[in-house]
């Protein structure tokens, strides 16, 4: 048998490797496509700003809107500050060493649990043994375990892209440590910081199973955190699966596809300001 | 292991313990009334406490879920004025707690519209979920596969039709599990092969429902008592109850209650 | 200076916050758990598939394959896809485009799993029950939206390590007269291969733990599947489907469930780990 010339061996393995790609890519498109197509029609002020009546069959979501933000929210102000604490630790006031080691390899493993463990855990932990019930405030604490990794490892990227320069400039000046830290590093590693803020606020509302265990399905406005609330992504769930609405059920998709858009672009155009800045 | 048992049998109850307190904290007008039970009777009551509300502002009404057992303990504790059930009382319970029928369902068994079958008995019903039966040819149905879809364990649905059909015979490990109604219908409307049970307020005309036993799945056949696979949606309460509840209680049993359950695919108590 | 000491020591006690948060998640688990376990016997509980929580039956054998089968098939799909596209991004692909491509991909890994489980159940399930046969409902559909949904992970962990192959590799390479394409599956994804690895087992566990997406498209059927068309029930799906109303032994043994995933997960990413570092030692040069 002849051999087929590496050129053109070449020519087939990158002709595949790029319809792989633009499978991908098309596959993306077609979904968010199909569900902005299907839901957007169905999208108005009212859907927005309403409650939900006879079980979200008519009326809007409002109450779920709320419920999202108030469990994601919350979870990311948690995470944050710990996160961000974590990574300056990690980063500033300790060498490489079998402490930053643990830590590091508990964040990590932290980070591959996956969501169905972290919602039996908040219900038997936060629901039951803290007394906190099915309710915003146990949602938003499973979710804070569940991004915390996250937040560390690219708030930890972030200050490590600081150049030492800085450093070294704002000890020169005679700064202490957290002087430094807190004045000159975080300022500049802020942008990377949010990156994945951002992003972690995004997976918190698109959490489902997790949630469900937690926060539960109530259809209520939660008036306060100790209150049971239904996140988008879970009435989403409900609605599609129980035959509800379709029409409210796609439109309910769209609004969490847009979110997720909308937040998704900011972190992009934030880490955009970083690689400039740094370029 | 004696810790663990506790605790399992503690967790519902300590759950709804603390909802229930903490709607109770929350609500600033009167005694709420609240009730627990049956996720199968859950929607239904969220809807008649909605227009309850509607008509009676100052009222408060609060609907949770978590199964009829659960229901049942949480009017036993007085942490529920009404607990709900989709399920008969057992002669103990019956002892216990004070119950009303306030609507019936009916299960429908349901084929894909180009099923050609119209019909079918309960004991083929119980060998086609049990396994025994697994070609629609047997029943008088197209030489293709049978594929029964039930629900998950624990839900109402799947123990009512455990009871009301299986006789003690397990369902097929074959069979596909679905943890709605809606999902399950949702298959049965595209698979001509599929054969599930859904509440007759979910049936339309995507999905056919057949005579069971020679009985179709009616509103009338229910009432009458015709209609083998029908079960009732009980409310529970346990000596006095609050002014508040007796007031829900009777809005649910008027007629506008009973025509708003009508309107949603329920059957009147008898 | 006694502030800074203080700083130091509170920021100290925040590092350990995510470690504290393992050790409850683990300890929580296991304690609900691990006693039904025992009782069943190790035999009875991962070696018999009889489950029927109201008899008390609690084997969750056919689950666990159910689970193995669909993150095979997911890895197979994803691994090849994803693996594909980090190739393409870091070898064959203007820097500008990839920069634009990259963060595209990511956006994957934003779409809610709901979601991700309601298409497959309106467009790939009547695709598969129409052409292929079966229900619809089966390994099949879940590997292939396990696939897509895993696809983001092994593709940014491979970017990674394909990155971290030092320039100058596959500069020598080029100047020696190889095609890229050879300087590509000869080299450089030799060079980071543990960082591949590491990516592909990471994502197996991403597809392992996944779990609403296929509640809806696995069909859930108890049975051990015997072809790819067959239903199938995930240890996953097992806990979210029948947690709703569980109470006592019942409830105990889905949280056994929930050890096992754990136990699995947790090997996969010490593993992960390991091959993770060694990438970066070799990056690193030393």
């Amino acid at each position: 048998m002849k051999r087929i010339s590496p050129a053109i061996t070449q020519l087939i393995a990158v002709g595949c490797l790029w319809t792989f790609t633009l499978l991908t890519l098309s596959i993306l498109l077609f979904i968010i496509a199909y569900i902005l197509i299907q839901g957007l029609p169905w999208l108005s002020w009212e859907f927005l700003s309403q409650a939900p009546e006879s079980m979200g069959r008519r009326g809007g979501i409002f109450p779920m809107i709320v419920g999202t933000f108030m469990v994601a929210g919350l979870a990311v102000l948690i995470a944050a500050p710990i996160g961000i604490a974590t990574a300056v630790y990690l980063t500033e006031y300790t060498r490489e060493g079998k402490f930053t080691f643990i830590v590091r390899f508990g964040a990590d493993c932290l980070a591959g649990i996956p969501s169905i463990i972290y919602g039996l855990f908040g219900f038997v932990f936060f629901a039951i043994a803290l007394g906190m019930g099915l309710s915003v405030i146990s949602g938003a604490l499973t979710l804070t375990l569940m991004i915390l990794p996250t937040i560390v490892r690219t708030a930890e990227e972030a200050i490590r892209a600081v150049p030492p320069a800085y450093r070294e400039a704002s000890y020169g000046l005679g700064s202490t440590r957290w002087q430094m830290v807190t004045r000159v590093v975080l300022p500049l590693a802020l942008p990377g910081i949010c990156t994945g803020i951002v992003l972690s606020l995004g997976r918190s509302i698109s959490e489902t199973a997790a949630v469900m265990l937690t926060a539960g399905s109530a259809l209520r406005m939660p008036h306060s955190l100790s209150d049971s609330t239904r996140t988008l992504a879970l009435h989403f769930y409900i609605l599609s699966r129980e035959g509800l609405s379709m029409d409210k059920a796609y439109a309910t998709a769209s609004v969490l596809i847009l979110l997720i858009l909308a937040l998704n672009l900011f972190a992009y155009w934030l880490m955009r300001q970083v690689t400039r800045r740094n370029g | 292991m004696y810790r663990s048992k506790i605790n399992s049998a503690l967790i519902v109850p300590v759950l709804l313990c603390f909802a229930l307190l903490l709607t109770a904290c929350s609500s600033q007008t009167g005694e709420s009334v609240h009730i627990v039970g049956s996720s199968s009777v859950q929607p239904f009551v969220e809807l008649l406490a909605e227009s309850y509300l509607k008509n009676n502002p100052e009222e408060n009404v609060d609907v949770q879920g978590g199964g009829s057992t659960a229901g049942l303990q949480a009017v036993r504790t007085g942490l529920a004025n009404i607990g709900t059930s989709s399920r008969m009382l057992t002669a103990a319970e019956s002892e216990t707690f004070d119950s009303a029928v306030v609507a019936l369902d009916g299960l429908a068994v349901v084929v894909n519209p180009a099923n050609p079958l119209s019909k079918i008995t309960s004991a083929e019903l119980r060998d086609v979920f049990s396994g025994k039966i697994a070609n629609w040819e047997v029943l008088g149905g197209d030489d293709r596969p049978i594929r029964p879809i039930t629900r998950e364990a624990g839900s109402g649905s799947r123990d009512n039709f455990a009871s009301l059909v299986m006789e003690g015979n397990p369902i097929s490990r074959r069979a596909i599990t679905q943890e709605s109604n809606g999902a399950v219908k949702e298959l049965v409307k595209g698979d001509p092969a599929a054969i599930g049970y859904i509440s007759l307020s979910m049936l339309s005309h995507e999905v056919k429902a057949l005579l069971v036993d020679e009985e179709a799945p009616t509103i009338e056949n229910i009432q009458k008592g015709h209609y083998a696979l029908t079960r009732p949606f009980l409310f529970v309460t346990k000596g006095d109850m609050s002014p508040e509840a007796r007031r829900f209680f009777e809005y649910v049993l008027s007629d506008e209650g009973q025509a708003i359950l009508e309107e949603e695919g329920l059957v009147r108590k008898p | 200076m006694r502030q800074e000491k203080l700083i130091a020591l509170i920021l100290q006690a925040v590092a350990l916050s995510a470690l504290a948060g393992l050790l409850l998640i683990t300890v929580f688990i296991f304690k609900e758990g691990l006693p039904l376990i025992l009782r069943t016997g190790l035999k009875d509980f991962f070696f018999s598939s009889d489950w029927e929580p109201d008899a008390g039956h609690f084997g969750i054998m056919s689950m666990i394959i159910g689970s193995l089968a669909v993150t095979l098939g997911a890895m197979l799909i994803g691994g090849t896809l994803g693996l594909g596209m980090a190739i393409v991004l870091t070898q064959f692909c203007p820097p500008k485009l990839a920069s634009f491509l990259k963060p595209t991909i990511e956006l994957l890994a934003g779409i809610p799993s709901v979601v991700y489980g309601f298409m497959g159940v309106v467009t790939l399930v009547p695709l598969i029950r129409s052409y292929l046969g079966g229900p619809g409902l089966s390994v099949l559909a879940a590997s292939i939206v396990l696939g897509i949904m895993v696809l983001p992970t092994v593709t940014s962990i491979s970017i990674d390590a394909l990155k971290a192959v030092p320039r100058t590799y596959w500069e020598g390479s080029v100047a020696l007269g190889a095609t890229r394409w050879q300087t590509t599956h000869m080299l450089m994804l030799k060079a980071a291969r543990s960082g591949i690895v590491a990516a592909i087992i990471l994502g197996m566990g991403r597809a392992l733990g996944e779990t609403m997406a296929v509640i809806m498209v696995a069909g859930n059927a108890l049975e051990i599947p015997g072809s790819v068309l067959d239903p199938v029930r995930t240890l996953t799906s097992n806990i979210a489907l029948e947690m709703g109303y569980a109470s006592g032994e019942h409830r105990e043994a889905l949280f056994a469930a929930g050890v096992t995933l754990f136990a699995v997960i947790m090997i996969f990413n010490t593993i992960a780990l390991t091959f993770a570092r060694r990438t970066i030692r070799q990056g690193r040069g030393q």
